[in-house]
């Protein structure tokens, strides 16, 4: 009885454990199989890079949108990266054991907090502080723009990257520093020419994770980074990126024919963008594993 | 072979390792900061507006213009739907977490294959599972409601959760399971009572972790949860959810409104605190526990 | 007959944390001699090498009570400069840790740093000191490969040279032999022994035979004390103290 217990058992945790492959091929299949309307009518080429917006017409170009998602992540980016790679290398090679502790936490938290939370935050600080900065470098702006954005979502991927780049950074053996630092080689000449080199690998996937969870990051940017379908000319500019369309008409989508194909496409070409990133850091991230154990 | 390595440049090194050292620390001080300013601004906007009445009362009619009532049917709508999706994924998460870490070898191809899955399922998009979530929906013949709601977050929180119970399973040691079998034990009894048991405390972080976060997720129930005013009674029913009604409430016009909108980002994040506030109590005694 | 030792160590002691490493080792380290540390593992030798270098340093739960002199001067002197002290060493570890970086920048590397910048006097200074590593002939034609490519004994080998490459005055090894084969430790040993003529060496093992073959002067420790040093025919021949005695004849290890 027993043993016919745990042979059930084995059965069915067996079955459930192909769930997670087989959610990841049913969303693929499934948001393919909703776009596939809107590809019967218009190559998807045109699709990504048209800029006419116009449902009501049938005209479902991309392209202001797909941009609005490249430079709200390049903005987030070019803040992210340099503090997240600072800190991770200051929490592992010079912070001191309790000051660690203290701050990991922290970053749990700022992991933890709700895209809303980041939303509403934007809202209230960044959006007025873009507003305030922007005539500075001759532009006038809502402050609801790119850089509004940008900034936001880089707070949100500071733990990623912060996270994954302490792991491979910690993965390098301790007697390489030593090597280095008997040289004579102060702290920061051993990260810069030893540490940062041997973690390099791990590092661009770090970032890369860092990227695709900011490519798909929906609320927060969403409330602050304005929302006007046209390709932006500068920071102080309104966009439109791709998952922000998918949330704001999610409602009329219903009502007007091919619109609901559209947006599912939309989801499907974002899923797939995001799904090469994330596969392509998760092989560096596991081949650099296997090289240190 | 006696070079003339002078120490004339030390000082440019010294300069330059205080210098990034200086950029290092400030950069630790930007990322608390930031939280800092978060939580902060949250607070101090959201505090005010914050009353009793917000949290006891379901909106009346003219809520959203400014007029009486309280946001009781989003309270109560994320509870069920964060508690019901965190049901189901641990249904779904803890066999599967076990089965890869007890009965398969912990090296084995289907063991490295469900855990890349889950790092997969980790980076897929909040919206994308919405959008899934809302063509299983109409697959299924759903309407927008809780239940659907349910599902769609329980596929949020599953990789959530098994990366994080993935985590302290592996570190029971091997022999405990060996102890085991060689006392009779079947695999099934060796999981539920020696694995669970010395993991315990982990495996509730894990679950603590995903609640939390599907109870802040906005993406994912835009499509599925729908929106009411009335408080859920069943599972077919729309639900409304507490960062869609700050996203509501932030969007009309009416400053009392929106100052309605900091109240429940307020109460959203002190939900947030006090959720991981107590996964870290339990990790906390769990690691002393160990030692 | 009595030389000026070159490193004097006065009351050392090293906790981590509760726990105490080294207890009040006092100790001077003949100049241009091969100084043998033994005893069994975990007793204290490999902290008592980093000492030397302040790669143990007194942070995080580390403290460190006592002097140690270099050239009479306290290295653990808070006003001295410690990449200053680590240039007078050269340290070779249990597994050679060669940098990231091709055969020729890892000897480069120190006098890099340092200050040297002229190309033709780095190349001289990089054929230098692989030929007194005896790996000249093995690499002279493959310098710009990683070094990762070379076997475990030209690793050691390579890490030798770079440690020579900034000019030392010690030579510091941690068990250097301990991942190589029999024929490449042997080839380590040899240039050890070649070094004496110019250098320090002190060096860390567990092996009594290598100590025996190399050693011109022993200390023993165990569980963190030093239990007896002096000149190795004495310590090998008439051990004073049967602690040593054990674990010369194998009882305790």
């Amino acid at each position: 009885m027993r043993l016919l217990k745990d042979a059930l058992a084995s059965k069915v945790m067996l079955v459930l454990t192909f769930f997670p492959g087989l959610v990841v091929f049913l969303i693929i299949i499934g948001l393919y199989l909703r776009g596939r309307p809107i590809l019967a009518e218009k190559p998807l080429f045109s699709l990504l890079f048209s800029s006419s917006w116009a449902p009501g017409r049938g005209d479902f170009g991309f392209f202001p949108f797909i941009m609005g998602t490249l430079w709200v992540t390049a903005v987030a980016l070019i803040v992210a990266v340099p503090i997240s790679l600072l800190a991770s290398i200051y929490l592992s090679e010079y912070a001191p054991r309790a000051v660690q502790e203290f701050i990991r936490p922290m970053i749990d938290l700022l992991a933890g907090l709700p895209s809303v939370i980041y939303g509403v935050w934007g809202v209230l600080l960044i959006v007025p502080l873009v507003a305030r900065i922007a005539p500075f470098f001759g532009g006038t702006s809502s402050g609801y723009s790119i850089l509004a954005g940008g900034l936001v979502l880089a707070i949100m991927i500071f733990p990623t990257i912060i996270y994954v780049s302490l792991e491979v950074i910690s993965s390098i053996p301790y007697e390489l520093r030593e090597a280095s630092l008997s040289l004579g080689a102060t702290k920061w000449e051993t990260v810069k020419h030893v540490v940062l080199k041997k973690g390099l690998q791990g590092i661009i996937a770090a970032i890369v994770l860092g990227l695709s969870r900011a490519l798909g990051e929906t609320m927060a940017v969403l409330m602050v980074v304005g929302n006007i379908p046209k390709v932006p000319q500068s920071v102080f500019d309104g966009g439109y990126p791709l998952p922000a369309l998918i949330a704001n008409n999610y409602g009329e989508m219903m009502s007007v024919p091919l619109y609901d194909s559209a947006l599912m496409l939309a989801a499907g070409v974002l899923l797939v963008i995001v799904l090469v990133f994330n596969v392509l850091a998760r092989i560096i991230l596991v081949r650099v594993e296997r090289r240190a154990g | 072979m006696r070079q003339s390595l002078a120490p004339r440049n030390l000082r440019r090194r010294k300069i330059e390792e205080n210098f990034f050292r200086v950029l290092m620390a400030g950069s630790v001080l930007i990322v608390i900061a930031c939280l800092g300013l978060i939580v902060g601004t949250i607070i101090w906007k959201g505090l005010p507006a914050l009353s009793l009445s917000m949290i006891t009362q379901t909106p009346k009619g003219g809520y959203y213009l400014g007029r009486e009532g309280g946001i009781l049917n989003a309270i109560v709508g994320s509870l069920y739907l964060a508690s019901g999706a965190t049901l189901l994924a641990v249904l779904f998460s803890l066999p599967i977490v076990l089965f890869i870490n007890v009965y398969a070898r912990k090296t084995s191809r289907l063991a490295t294959w469900t855990r890349f899955s889950f790092d997969v399922l980790w980076g897929v998009p909040s919206i994308v599972y919405g959008a899934f979530g809302f063509i299983l929906m109409v697959f299924m013949g759903l309407r927008a409601s809780l239940l659907a709601g349910i599902i769609t977050v329980a596929l949020l929180e599953l990789p959530i959760m098994s990366r994080a119970m993935d985590e302290v399973i592996r570190l029971v040691p091997p022999e405990l399971l060996e102890a085991s079998y060689s006392l009779g034990a079947t695999k099934l009894e060796t999981a539920l009572k020696v694995v669970v048991r010395q993991s315990l405390p982990g495996i509730l972080t894990a679950i603590l972790i995903a609640f939390g976060r599907g109870i802040g997720d906005a993406a994912s129930v835009l499509f599925t949860a729908g929106f009411t005013d009335r408080l859920p009674t069943s599972l077919f029913q729309p639900a409304a959810t507490l960062p869609l009604a700050i996203f509501f409430q932030l969007g009309t016009p009416f400053p009392e409104v929106q100052a309605r909108a900091y109240a429940s980002a307020a109460l959203l994040t002190a939900i947030i605190l006090l959720v991981s506030l107590l996964a870290r109590g339990l990790i906390k005694k769990y690691t002393k526990h160990l030692t | 007959m009595e030389q000026k030792p070159h490193i004097r160590i006065q009351d050392l002691s090293v906790f981590f944390g509760r726990q105490r490493a080294l207890k009040n080792i006092t100790i001077d380290i003949p100049d241009k001699k091969i100084t043998v540390i033994i005893g069994p593992s975990g007793c204290g030798k490999t902290t008592l090498l980093k000492c030397l270098n302040r790669l143990v340093e007194p942070l995080d739960g580390v403290k460190v009570s006592g002097k140690i002199f270099v050239d009479e001067e306290d290295i653990y002197d808070p006003k001295v400069e410690v990449t200053h002290i680590r240039k007078k060493m050269g340290l070779l570890s249990q597994k050679p840790q060669v940098l990231p970086m091709s055969i020729y920048d890892n000897v480069a590397y120190g006098p890099r740093l340092h200050g040297q910048k002229n190309k033709k006097k780095l190349g001289q200074i990089v054929e230098h000191y692989l030929q007194m590593a005896k790996l000249w002939e093995e690499v002279k034609d493959r310098l710009s490969e990683p070094a990762s490519r070379l076997s475990v004994g030209q690793q050691q080998r390579l890490c030798l040279a770079r440690g020579l490459a900034v000019e030392p005055e010690i030579i510091l090894g941690d068990e250097p032999t301990s991942a190589l084969d029999p024929q490449s430790s042997q080839n380590v040993e040899k240039r050890l022994i070649e070094l004496k003529n110019d250098y320090t060496v002190i060096v860390v093992t567990h092996i009594l035979r290598q100590a025996k073959r190399i050693a011109d002067y022993i200390a023993f420790l165990y569980m963190g004390e030093l239990i007896e040093h002096g000149p190795a025919e004495g310590v090998f021949a008439n051990p004073k103290d049967p602690r040593t005695r054990a674990y010369l004849t194998g009882e305790i290890s």
